[in-house]
């Protein structure tokens, strides 16, 4: 990279299940403005834009045009990138990408949805392959509970070993003004709730929210002059697995693995679960919590349930996962995997109030897709070499 | 719910778009469509190069990058590598089927990648990963993947 990258400022909105009160364009703005006002910075200071959500969410396919509006776009370049679940993340690592090349000195990312505009599981129906999957069965939650059924026959974890990440998550919530749902549950409650495709239960899954969130990024020229403490990305990574369902290495995400090795290689970290300080995990559903975890290196496989049950990912724990409550608690799909981006640079910064971990020198955030894709940004806050 | 709307007259606009979508399936599931149409066949394209063996076919091994020119015959019975049990009568579901639906991915016999399909004939707590499962075939076949009607239990 020509360039080193930072995070000089972020903004979310306050996520919601319904958004009657503004358009896309407007609840974009808000994100938009906040993260100008975390980072002193006017528009006229931002040399590029890229925007992202899940067309099919809105119904409107074109929003690097339609949103110019809300986004500040008025003649400045402005590209569109839409991945599905990883939309958020790409867009995180686009705006890298983008700024480490040294064409562009300063890049405003924004990710967004209206999830409550459309049918959910209708629209992401259509990210699968219409001849063969879509025939059968498809979904967000199809591919997930195939994992986690995997996952439990190969490595003898239960359903309560899952519950207990719903827990943990939705009670971390609780610190985070930002988070759709903030409601403490039992296990019980996780346990008892209705069974949606076995072994996953509703409070074992994300809602759907409406909300985005924008994330400044400076290049070494400007990010300490901007921010006495950036938030300096040492490294990404995306993998992509497979066409069709049947192809997984079902029970192990294998993009986790390689995102992980290639991240951590980078920044020569070698014991993640030592050297990480804070995991922002795009984390759909409580199972994830536990087979991600060993797939990352963080523990080994089979390894996590008792981990988290340790509560060593909890507040105040060894290396705590999700302080903002997670995808479990709010999942404004097109932003989810940037909201991980910006809980981790405000985690780095020091700037997360009631959810900060205390001295956070590595942070890593993840983004998830339909296709068990990875996406991964490791956030430092020393410069790097 | 009520919260969020307070104060607030929710003015709403409902969509009148349709956009009727027509997929072709191409020469190479076509090819297996019609076998499995026609002769109540389970056909399958296989790599020259590594040797693996596509369920769904596909035109073009995604590992090597060569196409596959090879077909194999591929067992009408396999191993169900993982399920789930759909609870909610969502609308991706197809009409005709009534929850609980049991879908399962099937490496069939001869293959290297696993088919999704649905399992039925079987009380939906006595499904396992591992299990060994057989097609049976729909009584009226017009070249699509349900042509299989679903998979049962192999006694
Ligand atoms: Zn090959």
């Amino acid at each position: 990279m020509a360039k080193r990258v930072a995070i000089v400022g972020t903004g979310q909105t306050f996520h919601k299940s319904h958004r009657p009160d503004v358009n896309g364009q407007e609840l974009i703005n808000e994100a938009v403005q906040r993260a100008l006002a975390d980072a002193d910075l006017t528009m006229k200071d931002i040399d590029a834009i890229l925007i992202g959500n899940m067309d099919h969410f809105e119904g409107i396919n074109y929003v690097d045009c339609w949103s110019v509006d809300g986004c500040g776009g008025v003649m400045k370049p402005v590209i569109k990138i839409t991945t599905g679940g990883t939309t958020g993340a790409s867009l995180a690592i686009g705006g890298y990408h983008m700024v480490g090349s040294g064409m562009f000195e300063k890049v405003l990312i924004i990710g967004w949805e209206k999830n409550s505009e459309s049918d959910t599981t209708g629209a992401i129906t259509t990210a699968f392959d219409p001849i063969w999957d879509r025939q059968v069965f498809a979904g967000a939650i199809s591919g997930l509970a195939a994992e986690a059924q995997a996952y439990m026959a190969r490595f003898g974890a239960s359903d309560r070993d899952g519950a207990r990440v719903s827990v943990r998550d939705r009670k971390h919530a609780m610190n985070n003004p930002h988070a759709q749902l903030r409601k403490e549950v039992s296990l019980e409650d996780v346990l008892a709730s209705p069974m949606l495709a076995d072994p996953i239960h509703l409070l074992d899954v994300c809602p759907r929210s409406d909300g985005a969130c924008a994330v400044i990024m400076a290049s070494e020229d400007s990010a300490e002059k901007i921010c006495p403490v950036p938030d300096w990305i040492w490294g990404t990574s995306a993998h992509n697995t497979y066409s069709y369902l049947g192809d997984g290495d079902w029970g192990r995400l294998t993009s986790m693995e390689q995102c992980a090795k290639e991240v951590f290689k980078k920044a020569g970290i070698k014991e993640p679960r030592k050297e990480l300080d804070v995991i922002e995990m795009y984390q759909p559903y409580s199972f994830a919590g536990l087979i991600w975890i060993e797939d990352m290196g963080i523990v080994g496989h089979g390894e996590a349930p008792q981990f988290v049950w340790d509560g060593n990912t909890d507040m105040g724990g060894e290396l705590p996962v999700n302080p903002s409550g997670g995808v479990i608690a709010c999942n404004p799909i097109g932003a989810t995997g940037l909201i991980r981006c910006a809980e981790a640079a405000m985690q780095v910064m020091g700037k997360a109030e009631g959810r900060q971990v205390p001295d956070v020198k590595f942070a890593v955030s993840t983004g998830f897709g339909g296709c068990m894709w990875t996406n991964m940004l490791l956030h430092g806050k020393r410069k790097p070499n | 719910m009520s919260e969020i709307f307070k104060g607030i007259e929710p003015m709403v606009h409902n969509s009148k778009i349709s956009v009727p979508y027509s997929w072709w399936a191409g020469d190479t599931a076509s090819k297996f469509f019609i076998s499995l149409r026609d002769a109540r066949k389970i056909i399958a394209p296989r790599c020259g190069k590594c040797g693996k063996v596509f369920m769904p076919p596909r035109k073009v091994c995604p590992t090597c990058f060569t196409e596959n020119t090879d077909w194999v015959d591929v067992s009408d019975e396999g191993t169900v590598v993982s399920y789930s049990v759909s609870r909610r009568q969502l609308e991706a579901i197809p009409g005709d089927k009534k929850v609980p639906v049991i879908w399962g991915l099937i490496k069939l016999d001869g293959a290297d990648t696993a088919l999704l399909h649905y399992l039925d004939e079987v009380d939906p707590g006595s499904v396992t990963i591992g299990m060994r499962v057989k097609a049976v075939f729909a009584e009226s076949r017009t070249g699509g993947i349900r042509d299989i009607s679903h998979f049962k239990p192999v006694k």
